[in-house]
């Protein structure tokens, strides 16, 4: 048993280093700020979440796993607000992505 | 009855993170607890401003499970795009419209288009949100559609 959950949460842990990764990857790649934004949320919510589930697995039925999960549940508030205030910023500045797809709505917003 | 329910959440609180139970450092919890209580009683007279959580709880673990879902889903979506040789991005900014009664609930709302990677959103207004989408199809004013509903339907209905 013990050994599965290890088996677990390494898979968890290693997944979730991916992804952080990858959202480090995409920041450096991506064109201009607005994808840059969706890169950094790859990081932010992925692997957040993996790396948080695999240090569950390893810390057991404890009070450090009880701390993992409120720090989770934080993140889970506090990363889109912070994600918005700065995409709200941007936007209120008059940022505008450089790429645009064309349509009725979009036309509405320029 | 609000004053009771505060303490016993302040304590199981602080009895979560301390972890340590000696008589000194539990009673520094129950000055904590004590103190925390009595500044709150003074701004509840500064300013009567508070939060009405009119959530199903049931309803609500069952979107959050769902959310947790989409995350999987678009996380991937996103990271395939990151790692493509040509990076297909297709930006596009647009505006949802929103059916939430609550504030809590355009929070949620809102939020949860902000964890899935591959929508943000930008702006909050009267009746609609502006949401920027990294790679956007037809499909996102659909399955944004589809969150919406679902997040209406956590709302508890009695309180409105």
């Amino acid at each position: 048993m013990q050994d599965i959950l290890n088996i677990l949460s390494y898979v968890f842990l290693v997944s979730g280093t991916f992804f952080v990764v990858v959202g480090a990857i995409g920041t450096v790649r991506f064109p201009d700020f607005w994808a840059r934004l969706h890169a950094a949320s790859v990081t932010e919510s992925g692997g957040v979440i993996l790396i948080l589930a695999g240090l569950c697995l390893q810390a057991g039925w404890t009070l450090v796993t009880v701390k993992l999960i409120i720090i989770g549940l934080f993140l889970f508030i506090t990363g889109p607000t912070s994600t918005h205030a700065i995409a709200n910023a941007a936007l209120v500045s008059g940022l505008r992505p450089d790429t645009i797809v064309k349509n009725p709505t979009s036309d509405k917003v320029n | 009855m609000r004053a009771i329910t505060y303490t016993v959440l302040l304590a199981a609180l602080w009895l979560l993170w301390s972890g340590i139970y000696k008589p000194l450092l539990v009673s520094f919890g129950a000055g904590s607890v004590l103190l925390v209580l009595l500044i709150t009683h003074r701004m509840n007279r500064v300013d009567g401003d508070r939060l009405d959580i009119s959530l199903n709880p049931i309803r609500f673990i069952g979107y959050f499970l769902w959310l947790l879902k989409e995350i999987a889903v678009s996380n991937m979506n996103v990271t395939r795009v990151i790692l493509a040789g040509t990076m297909p991005i297709k930006q596009n900014l647009f505006r949802i419209p929103h059916t939430q009664k609550s504030d809590l609930g355009q929070v949620i709302f809102a939020n949860s288009i902000t964890l899935t990677p591959g929508t943000v959103t930008v702006e909050t207004e009267e009746n609609e949100f502006l949401v920027h989408a990294l790679s956007y199809s037809e499909d996102d004013l659909h399955s944004l559609a589809d969150m919406d509903r679902r997040v209406s339907a956590t709302e508890m209905k009695s309180n409105l």
